[in-house]
């Protein structure tokens, strides 16, 4: 941690937020909001801000999905996460399931093969144990099929009403692949756009049972481990392949987004193309949520050099997780730092980072 | 998607812009009264596929964007008390008030939800004897049925803590207003389908009568919409002016009656102010007598409120259709969806906020890329 008399205000000890580096954005909220954790520009922020001035080094400064550095002779990805989803079981998942594959896959999209996991449990006062038994359970499952172990733990118990049942943390290390320079920074122009399945599955499933909305045909989280079917895609077009991402919390255009910034160049997707299920639309319609900023927790994005674009989907579609994997765009010189969508009317529109949650319209 | 993939069908649309194009003699202005209009045109880019000479005007129809600062303040007040559960439908969160936004009070401790449904905060009101559980009843005649429930299920159940914080405001009363300004330049309507599925058509006619316009009910599909575009011109071209309806999937003349029969029990007629437009008469709907003790502003009698819009914000200039959206000395400066200054950039159906989040303020030959690739 920096210097605490840097954050704090002698008088009243409120976090003074105008004397920071950068000063506007985090003084528009001198809370936290939800919005800083929805995977948009309010969380952008708090990490540039905030927690990167406080820890910069190296192997951070990067803010890919997982860390790289060397250790003794390897080269080592590190990744962490946390998980307050709820509810803690939902259809397709739960939080454990979440937690490992969460985990798994930032440092499988960072090219490293997961190893070793760290779980830490966070349990409120009162909270079953049959629940805790079920969420361990799908752990270990979950952690069977990506094919890592869960090495070290901790649990700590906070007070009725002080936490919400249970949080777990995952930390997790794997070892880079060899040959393989991935990273977020590194599309490039005529790269292809590939994603390997429908999108928006996993945040309609949560937001279908969290609020009570019931649709006639249940959505299903698609919760999953990507290592494998990136392995196989790494396998098939190895360096081929230039930036990977799981397209999380914010979705789809979040992550887009990202690579266009980080790698300064201008990317273009054919909104017709994008991969969506059809129950997926209609929750969206009805809720005024457009599936590119919708979570996933089982698919990647992959940005590969165009002659090996054909390869790397046919690898994609021929493993269970990805067969119904697409070409939905590609990387431009035009409009750099843009994610821009080709309309089925043939028209031309930006998609932006959103700024914090998406939120239901009126009507 | 069953009803909606088949309205977006970009062939179709092409050739409905052409027969657009060449049914098109003479200029002409068209307003959009929703904001879920607003919002697709702009989305699947259906002004740039018309004629120069036919310019579209985003309306007022966006219960978000109208909803008068005063009572978004109101709410902030009330919201921010200890024992009150302030329920609202997501996108009224980050509207600005004078002070703030819903989302800091609840930052600040506030027990703010975001509900779907004004009966869902009935069921918390039953499931909180110890809470008063407020909804903030806003929106167009769409969403006035349920909130008409909300408060007659309130009733029935004799429940003490609910209440509704309501600012329902109604199409036709702006359509008139608008066309009795002396600057008006709207020469046809496009009316907002999801009101008319509510109320029906028939307080169109007399409208169209008055003031010699083109009224076409239309839905918001982009096919729904070149199709609305395309009956107007085609009554504009032939100087003719009657109502018609081009979303005869949803929209009937009579509309829903049972959802009218339970507005009128429970809702009465009031002047209202229009943020940015200022007040219309009988332009809104308020509880009546039997249902005034559900109202929120009775209940919470929230005075000395300081409400002051930013000076730099045009949105009533907006919301009439006087300027668009990037028009706005502020708009993409001063304000933007990150840090608005009106409503109007806030909302998924408010004009600043479509434009500025689908890159309406940058050219079109620099969203042009590289074009689809040919494998």
């Amino acid at each position: 941690m920096t210097d605490r008399t840097q954050l704090t205000e002698p008088s009243n000890s409120v976090p003074d937020f105008a004397n920071w580096s950068c000063p506007l954005p985090l003084a528009d909220y001198p809370t936290i909001v939800m919005g800083h954790g929805g995977g948009g520009k309010l969380g952008n922020e708090l990490v540039e801000h905030l927690f990167l001035p406080a820890f910069r080094n190296p192997a951070l400064e990067n803010l890919g999905d997982a860390a790289l550095f060397n250790l003794g002779s390897g080269q080592i990805a590190m990744s962490t996460d946390s998980f307050v989803v709820q509810p803690l079981f939902f259809p397709g998942g739960s939080i454990g399931a979440l937690a490992v594959n969460g985990t798994v896959n930032d440092l499988a999209v960072s090219g490293a093969e997961p190893k070793f996991l760290s779980a830490s449990f966070i349990l409120e006062e009162g909270f079953p144990l049959a629940q805790l038994a079920a969420i361990a359970r799908a752990m270990a499952d979950a952690a069977t099929t990506a094919g890592i172990h869960i090495v070290t733990g901790d649990t700590k118990v906070v007070e009725r009403g002080h936490g919400d049942g249970c949080y777990i943390n995952t930390a997790g290390v794997g070892l880079l692949r060899p040959g393989i320079s991935v990273g977020p920074q590194r599309a490039q122009v005529g790269d292809v756009v590939l994603v390997s399945g429908t999108i928006g599955d996993h945040g309609m499933a949560i937001m279908s049972v969290r609020e009570g909305l019931e649709f006639e045909s249940q959505i299903r989280s698609d919760c999953a481990a990507l290592n494998c079917m990136i392995g196989a895609v790494l396998d098939a077009v190895g360096s081929g392949v230039h930036a990977m991402r799981d397209p999380t919390r914010g979705g789809l255009a979040s992550t887009l987004n990202e690579i266009a910034t980080a790698s300064n160049v201008g990317i273009e997707i054919d909104e017709p193309n994008l991969p969506v299920r059809s129950e997926v639309q209609s929750a969206c319609e009805l809720l005024g949520l457009d599936p590119v900023y919708v979570a996933n927790e089982g698919k990647a994005v992959f940005f590969v050099a165009p002659e090996a674009a054909g390869r790397a989907l046919e690898a994609l579609r021929a493993h269970p997780l990805g067969r119904e994997a697409a070409r939905v765009g590609r990387v431009t010189a035009q409009h750099a730092k843009m994610l821009v969508a080709r309309t089925a009317m043939g028209a031309n529109r930006v998609i932006a980072t959103q700024i914090g949650e998406q939120l239901p319209r009126i009507c | 998607m069953k009803y909606l993939t088949e309205f977006r069908n970009g062939e179709i649309a092409q050739r409905m812009a052409r027969e657009i194009h060449q049914i098109t003699a003479r200029p002409w202005k068209i307003m959009e009264v929703c904001g879920g209009q607003t919002h697709s045109i702009i989305r699947n880019g259906i002004d740039q596929m018309l004629p120069p000479g036919i310019e579209m005007i985003h309306g007022p129809g966006c219960p978000v964007c109208v909803t008068p600062l005063v009572l978004i303040d109101k709410a902030l007040a009330i919201a921010a008390q200890p024992g009150v559960i302030f329920c609202s439908f997501g996108d009224m969160l980050r509207v600005p008030g004078t002070d703030g936004d819903l989302f800091q009070i609840k930052g600040q401790g506030g027990d703010v939800r975001v509900l779907y449904s004004p009966l869902d905060a009935v069921d918390l009101a039953v499931k909180n004897p110890d809470k008063q559980v407020v909804f903030f009843g806003v929106g167009f005649e769409t969403t006035a049925p349920a909130n008409a429930m909300s408060v007659h299920l309130a009733k029935r159940r004799g429940l003490k803590n609910f209440s509704l914080l309501v600012s329902h405001v109604l199409v036709p009363p702006a359509i008139e207003a608008i066309m009795s300004s002396p600057e008006n330049e709207v020469q046809a309507f496009l009316a907002a389908g999801h009101v008319c599925s509510v109320m029906g058509y028939w307080e169109y006619p007399p409208l169209a009568d008055r003031f010699n316009i083109p009224i076409v009910v239309t839905g918001f599909e982009p096919l729904d919409l070149l199709d609305g575009i395309r009956r107007a011109v085609i009554q504009l071209e032939n100087e003719q002016h009657h109502v018609e309806n081009a979303y005869e999937r949803i929209v009937t003349y009579a509309g829903n009656l049972e959802a009218q029969r339970l507005l009128a029990e429970v809702f009465e007629v009031t002047d209202r102010a229009w943020r940015g437009i200022g007040v219309i008469p009988n332009s809104g709907w308020r509880l009546n007598a039997k249902y005034r003790e559900f109202d929120a502003e009775e209940r919470f009698h929230i005075a000395e409120i300081h409400t002051a819009e930013s000076p730099l914000c045009h949105a009533g200039d907006v919301l009439r259709g006087a300027i668009k959206p990037a028009q706005c000395p502020a708009f993409g400066k001063e304000c933007t969806p990150r840090h608005p200054l009106g409503a109007t950039m806030v909302s998924s159906e408010g004009a600043c906020a479509a434009y500025f989040n689908y890159g309406r303020f940058i050219s079109p030959e620099k969203l042009a890329g590289a074009g689809a690739d040919s494998a």
